[in-house]
């Protein structure tokens, strides 16, 4: 009897072997769904060119996985958590999507890596800033790859108060996103000896910042901090140039600016105002390769969002192929055993909360005598390692961590 | 230092000025929708577009041809305006006569066709405009920091302002207007091509949201999407001075600047609000608005 019962489980265990062995991938396709902003606010640091991104690093990849043909499909998410929420769920309910990328807003992104761990696909988020996306809202099923509100507070915060800057006043914009990068810079300042002398929460968002400027400037603060994005980052700065902000003494900083934006200024309203980012098209040999062919597809250079997207979709094919599966907890743990050494990042790594760590960069936007053309735009002056930039485990609130 | 309500009475004055300077705007662009309503019955939902394609223009203009400021202040309003007179011709004409809601569709339409367009073409990050080097700088007044660009914008916007109220108000031609979307067959019979002139009047409004596009050009981020954030405010404006009133549309106009400036100063998350507030209480009390007649 024992004989007979060992003899059934071991046949039973090489069946489910040989079982998952054939249906590794998945329908034979993997199924990227590309959804982001590709209208709105967020458009040109992420939206069609990210896609443009993903392509690249499909047609890199060689346009297979493992004998498996790679597809994408890509939708606009215009920026809201229902249209995302809805896409998502028909894209892994109806269409064996397997992997979701891009995510810009940080609410379509919680929203959607809630989807995703319902049904187990796999999210990679390149686009959104709320670092409470690898904390309180952790999954074992997204990973976030870019950037974070909390290098940007620990970058350009703690440089500008190192610099003499202790007396601040902070333009808030009134939403989560605002709100987490306040709390960030706050602490920030205050570990650094600086002090928070005002601070001023706007609507989101808001065309006309001189009487928000003006309320700065009459703070007599030594620091304007701008903690706010796209659009109304770009007015404040041009705001702020016009009414004389840095010629009265102040200095400006802006908490989260991308390359687009500094390019939409232009050196002249932007120069010497000093930002963290986590890549930069014109660092080195590889990078600025890249970013030539990137500028080709797309007549313009790449945001990091792009490079990370390109960067984040290779690191996956890369586990896709490796285990032969589209299965999101295999390719997930592979990703994360995985170093990622490319283009984009040197010696990064995925942690177990889904935060992919790299080293980031504080830049300071060129003057017009330094910038040689339309792109010229950061000088980098100094590298913040990456276990220096980002949350420490020891501080996360993540599941995944804290169950560990 | 003397304090109001806890901000400095300097510091107020700053506000009350900047709010004047952003009601001038409000004037300006409120004014050509309540000229396009009074006269032709039109909701246009596509002024904010065409405030948003007077600013793409100037940057345009610039970048293509080299087109200074000065010329662009006149030319990129001509250019729209005319732009403006073939959506009347070819559109807005085809639904003459018909319920409201059909003008508000088909303008709200074609602001969302005009926005994807450039939206396409020009990203949403926002092109560059230089302002013009005579007016970089400003100067200080003691309580503020006034860019000299602002003055500006103060002075031309009511100028503006005032001379279309006098012809709409107080010139043969306003009373032809006037009497031509009153009764246009009795006008036609008089000789008058009623037709050509309610192009033109739509093509005026339109020139005028323009205008405020070219003078925002070197101030804000100008992109595809600026007139968009811009109208519901301005109809806001409208219905508080009441639709159709044009001496109404401008007082409301920099009436509204200075509240929302004042919120600004006392409660800023309340800013983008107050307008909408005050338009709720005006209409409970006089539903066709402050200036309004009452129908």
């Amino acid at each position: 009897m024992t004989m007979m019962k060992k003899l059934l489980t071991s046949a039973v265990a090489s069946a489910m072997l040989v079982g998952s062995a054939q249906a590794e991938i998945s329908n034979d396709t993997v199924k990227i769904g590309y959804l982001a902003d590709m209208s709105g606010t967020y458009r040109d640091l992420a939206g069609p060119n990210g896609q443009k991104a993903l392509e690249m690093a499909i047609a890199d990849f060689g346009g297979t996985v493992n004998g498996a043909k790679i597809e994408i499909v890509s939708a606009d998410d215009r920026n809201s958590a229902d249209v995302a929420s809805s896409t998502v769920r028909r894209w892994v309910e109806n269409e064996n999507v397997d992997l979701v990328a891009g995510l810009v807003a940080s609410s379509v992104s919680i929203a959607v890596s809630d989807i995703l761990e319902e049904n187990d696909r796999l999210g990679i988020i390149s686009g959104s800033a709320a670092s409470s996306i690898t904390n309180e809202h952790c999954t074992p099923n997204h990973i976030h790859y870019v950037y974070d509100t909390y290098p940007l507070a620990n970058g350009t915060a703690s440089a500008v108060v190192k610099e003499g800057g202790k007396t601040w006043y902070i333009l808030t914009a009134d939403y989560a996103f605002g709100h987490a990068l306040e709390g960030d810079v706050t602490r920030v300042v205050e570990a650094n000896g600086g002090e928070i002398i005002g601070k001023l929460r706007h609507p989101f968002p808001t065309p006309d910042f001189s009487s928000f400027i003006l309320q700065a400037q009459a703070s007599g603060a030594d620091v304007v901090a701008l903690a706010n994005a796209g659009a109304d980052t770009t007015n404040a700065i041009n705001t702020a140039s016009e009414f004389g902000v840095t010629q009265s003494g102040q200095t400006l900083a802006a908490l989260l600016l991308f390359l687009t934006d500094v390019h939409a200024l232009g050196v002249e309203a932007a120069q010497g105002i000093q930002l963290t980012t986590g890549w930069y098209w014109d660092m080195n040999d590889e990078t600025r390769a890249w970013s030539d062919r990137f500028l080709e597809e797309t007549g313009a250079r790449p945001t990091m969002v792009h490079a990370g997207i390109y960067s984040s979709a290779m690191q996956y094919l890369k586990a896709v192929d490796a285990t032969g599966s589209d299965d999101a907890q295999t390719v997930r743990k592979q990703m994360m055993d995985t170093p990622i050494n490319d283009m984009f990042a040197k010696n990064g790594r995925i942690r177990v909360d889904g935060r992919m760590v790299h080293d980031m960069f504080l830049a300071e936007v060129k003057t017009p005598d330094e910038s040689k053309g339309e792109w010229d735009l950061y000088k980098i002056l100094r590298t913040i390692p990456a276990d220096e930039a980002y949350r420490p485990l020891s501080e996360s609130k993540c599941p995944l961590v804290t169950s560990k | 230092m003397s304090m109001i309500f806890g901000v400095p009475l300097a510091v107020l004055s700053g506000q009350l000025l900047i709010g004047v300077i952003n009601g001038a705007f409000y004037a300006l662009l409120s004014l050509g929708l309540a000229v396009i309503f009074g006269l032709l019955k039109i909701i246009n939902f596509a002024h904010g577009a065409m405030y948003m394609l007077g600013a793409m223009a100037t940057v345009i203009l610039f970048d293509a041809l080299g087109v200074n400021y000065w010329v662009a202040l006149f030319l990129a309003p001509l250019l729209v305006g005319g732009f403006g007179v073939l959506i009347e011709y070819f559109l807005l004409r085809r639904i003459a006569g018909q319920d409201h809601i059909y003008s508000l569709l088909l303008t709200f339409g074609a602001a969302l066709l005009i926005g994807g367009v450039l939206t396409n073409i020009y990203g949403v990050s926002g092109l560059r405009y230089s302002m013009p080097d005579l007016f970089k700088g400003g100067i200080n007044l003691g309580f503020m920091f006034l860019p000299y660009y602002r003055a500006w914008v103060i002075v031309i916007a009511l100028v503006v302002c005032l001379g279309t109220w006098f012809m709409i108000e107080k010139t043969k031609l306003g009373a032809y207007l006037r009497a031509g979307t009153e009764d246009s067959q009795l006008m036609q019979g008089f000789g008058i091509n009623v037709p050509l002139l309610i192009s033109l009047t739509y093509g005026f409004g339109v020139m005028l949201a323009a205008f405020a596009g070219v003078l925002a050009a070197p101030i804000y981020s100008v992109t595809p999407v600026m007139g968009s954030h811009i109208l519901i405010t301005v109809f806001a404006v409208v219905v508080i001075g009441g639709m159709g009133s044009i001496g109404g549309a401008i007082i409301t106009g920099i009436m509204m600047g200075v509240i929302e400036g004042l919120t600004k100063t006392f409660y800023p998350p309340a800013s983008s609000a107050v307008i909408f507030l005050v338009m709720v209480v005006v209409l409970m009390f006089r539903p066709a608005g402050l200036f309004g007649k009452e129908a």
